[in-house]
């Protein structure tokens, strides 16, 4: 006699996942984002602080199939940049003349992975000329290296400061939530003041008391403790309503009455029960992070250079100007819109799949 | 009833109490101060740097500082001066505040407008390709940033050929009085804010509208309606709308952070006369009291929002009662 395999609700919640088309497509490009990121510096074709003092703007490259009537193995052109007589514009045109292979897996310009130093690159084009797949910035830097590797910070700054929120929010709201009485009315009014802030204002204040002369990577940090400062405080409301219905029940009861401490009872007892719900909550939570880091990069209060990210890359879109003449800067936008987007899908799954209740 | 709101009002102001107080803690944790600035200055001797600094009130302990200008609140309604142009705070600001209402209040109004159809109709034909695609749209605007929208929606604009973009009036209008004429000037610089701001809270609204919409319809009085052979147009937008568009009123006041929010990030791209350029002027150059007195009433703004979404609610749904 087999026995009929019995699937574990995790192996139920899977198979309900996977159902969701919208979510597995939001899984897969959350996956195919953060690998990126992870190999930006293989993937992307240059260093994203190389300055090339005459290809300042340059406008996307296209990708040719045919060369004077003759198929090739994909290949650009390169860019010559002349001064309209008329305006005085430089423009940019691609010289015909010259077809630029792409080849694969080139030398290129040294980068680092974890330490490691290499130059070899996915992509790129023989060395003297220049791939832009998304346009150069200003200063003659490639945009695609520099959204590749802005993904970096972007999305870490989401994860990271999750952490640090739901260390801050599950603690108050568990010690909210399980004590009641004062200590409850006091911190559900502190988390008040927190949810009566809009968000941009007071993530403004805190971002202007970053010192000036702070390293880029301090900076970084001081962005994420500054996101997670606020965002505890929607959590700590969360864990505390959770708290409230939790602690009544048997287990909870029993394990007090076997003396374990309170915080042990809070962390270890109650909140691996609620840890489902508690990981879709950060999913969702999530791309208000990444929302709230681009936003103080585009307004220049947040990530600096030499550092990279999505919101700073936009902020050389922010004159009327540039952006008319060079609208090509705001393709790193979506890379926002995507990630966005795929944590959006994959949380809303998430939740479908957990949802036992509703079906 | 208006027990219940005299009680709202008065929790209120221990909220501000406290928000001013950590308000101004924030700004106090700022480097420097506003006179530091002419330290660097060759044209500032030390001592007439100082002097200005003493001038300022800045030589005081921040405790002093904060109660001053707390008294001075109190007493006067005087909410301090501005130290980069030595005007009140309050003739500085309350034009602002006046604009950011309105643009953020027109925003509402729009998204509403656009959302509870969608809502209702993606909602009603659930199963047709057309709801998925205005779905997958609600999706998209959530995840597009205020400022993304802006800066797309001016691209737009500028490869169009058109003109209309940053600041309120065009240039001839600024200083006219107020027409037929300036009013469609507005219009045409104000629906590049209003489309931006809008887009997440019509995503927003219109899968809320959607999702209570189709709770109500499952409902047995829905049946019983439908059954007793009411025409379906009346069942749906007597019965079952009127009980559906209700948990959107809390929704509204809820939505008020992020319309804050995004009034002042695109009012700083667009150069719009709200209090978003003020504010970040303000944190920057360290102008503490005008930065102060305009986080105090942002989330002023908000919690007079949240308390008036909570009286419609009361006002539209016999069983919400307040004691």
């Amino acid at each position: 006699m087999d026995n009929p395999k019995i699937p574990t609700p995790l192996e139920l919640a899977w198979r309900r996942f996977i159902r969701s088309r919208a979510g597995v497509i939001g899984g897969i490009l959350l996956l195919w984002l953060y690998l990126t990121a992870l190999f930006a510096g293989f993937l992307s074709p240059y260093a994203i602080d190389t300055q090339r003092q005459d290809q300042g703007y340059q406008p996307p490259q296209g990708i040719h199939l045919v060369h004077n009537g003759q198929w090739m193995r994909p290949f650009v052109y390169a860019m010559v940049r002349k001064r309209d007589p008329v305006t005085f514009q430089l423009k940019y045109s691609e010289d015909t003349s010259k077809p630029l292979p792409i080849l694969v897996f080139t030398q290129g310009e040294a980068y680092s992975f974890f330490g490691i130093p290499s130059s070899l690159h996915l992509f790129g084009v023989e060395s003297g000329s220049s791939f832009f797949v998304f346009g150069s910035d200003q200063l003659g830097r490639d945009l695609y290296s520099r959204t590749l590797v802005g993904a970096q910070v972007s999305l870490t700054v989401g994860i990271i400061g999750i952490l640090i929120s739901f260390a801050i929010g599950m603690t108050v709201g568990g010690i909210s939530g399980y004590y009641g009485g004062t200590i409850d009315t006091v911190l559900q009014r502190l988390v008040e003041v927190l949810l009566s802030f809009p968000r941009l204002p007071l993530l403004l204040a805190l971002s202007a008391i970053i010192p000036a002369k702070w390293p880029s990577t301090w900076v970084y940090l001081a962005i994420v403790a500054a996101l997670a400062l606020i965002g505890w405080a929607s959590l700590a409301r969360v864990v505390r309503g959770q708290m409230l219905s939790a602690r009544d029940l048997d287990y909870v009861s029993a394990a007090r009455a076997l003396g374990v401490s309170d915080m042990r009872i809070i962390l270890r007892h109650v909140m691996p029960n609620l840890s489902s719900y508690l990981v879709i909550t950060a999913t969702l939570a999530l791309p208000g992070y990444i929302l709230g880091e681009s936003a103080l990069s585009f307004l220049g209060v947040g990530i600096k250079e030499p550092m990279t990210s999505w919101g700073l890359l936009l902020k050389n879109a922010n004159n009327f100007e540039a952006l008319n003449l060079y609208p090509w800067l705001l393709l790193p936008g979506i890379y926002i819109v995507v990630s966005v987007m795929a944590f959006n899908f994959f949380g809303d799954a998430l939740r479908d799949a957990a949802d036992t209740t509703s079906r | 009833m208006w027990i219940y709101t005299l009680r709202r009002i008065l929790t209120m102001i221990p909220t501000l109490l406290l928000i001013s107080a950590v308000c101004f803690v924030v700004i106090k944790l700022q480097p420097g101060n506003f006179a530091d600035q002419y330290l660097e200055d060759p044209r500032f001797t030390k001592e007439s740097a100082e002097t200005l600094r003493r001038q300022l009130g800045l030589d005081q302990p921040d405790y002093v500082q904060y109660g001053r200008w707390l008294w001075g609140v109190v007493s006067r309604g005087d909410f301090g001066f501005s130290f980069a142009s030595g005007r009140p705070v309050s003739s500085l600001i309350a034009e602002k505040l006046g604009w950011t209402v309105f643009v953020a209040l027109l925003t509402l109004l729009c998204s509403w407008i656009i959302a509870i159809p969608l809502g209702i109709f993606t909602a009603l034909n659930k199963d047709k390709p057309i709801s998925s695609l205005l779905n997958f749209f609600g999706y998209l605007g959530l995840a597009i940033p205020d400022f993304l929208a802006g800066l797309l929606l001016v691209s737009l604009v500028l490869k169009l050929g058109g003109s209309n973009v940053g600041g309120l009036f065009s240039p001839a209008m600024i200083d006219a009085p107020w027409s037929w004429e300036r009013v469609k000037d507005m219009l045409a610089h104000l629906w590049i804010p209003v489309v931006a701001l809008g887009l997440e809270g019509v995503a927003g609204l219109m899968r809320q509208m959607r999702a209570s919409l189709l709770d109500v319809l499952n409902q047995d009085y829905i049946r019983t309606a439908k059954a007793k052979g009411l025409p379906s147009r009346v069942v749906t937008l007597k019965h079952a709308l009127r009980n559906a568009i209700n948990p959107l009123i809390s929704l509204a006041g809820l939505s008020l952070p992020s319309l804050i929010s995004g009034t002042i990030i695109l009012s700083i791209i667009l150069n719009l006369p709200t209090i978003g350029p003020a504010l970040y002027d303000a944190l920057l150059s360290k102008d503490q009291y005008v930065a102060l007195t305009l986080l105090m009433f942002s989330s002023l703004m908000l919690l007079i929002g949240n308390l008036l979404a909570d009286l419609a609610l009361a006002l539209t749904d016999p069983r919400v009662r307040y004691g």
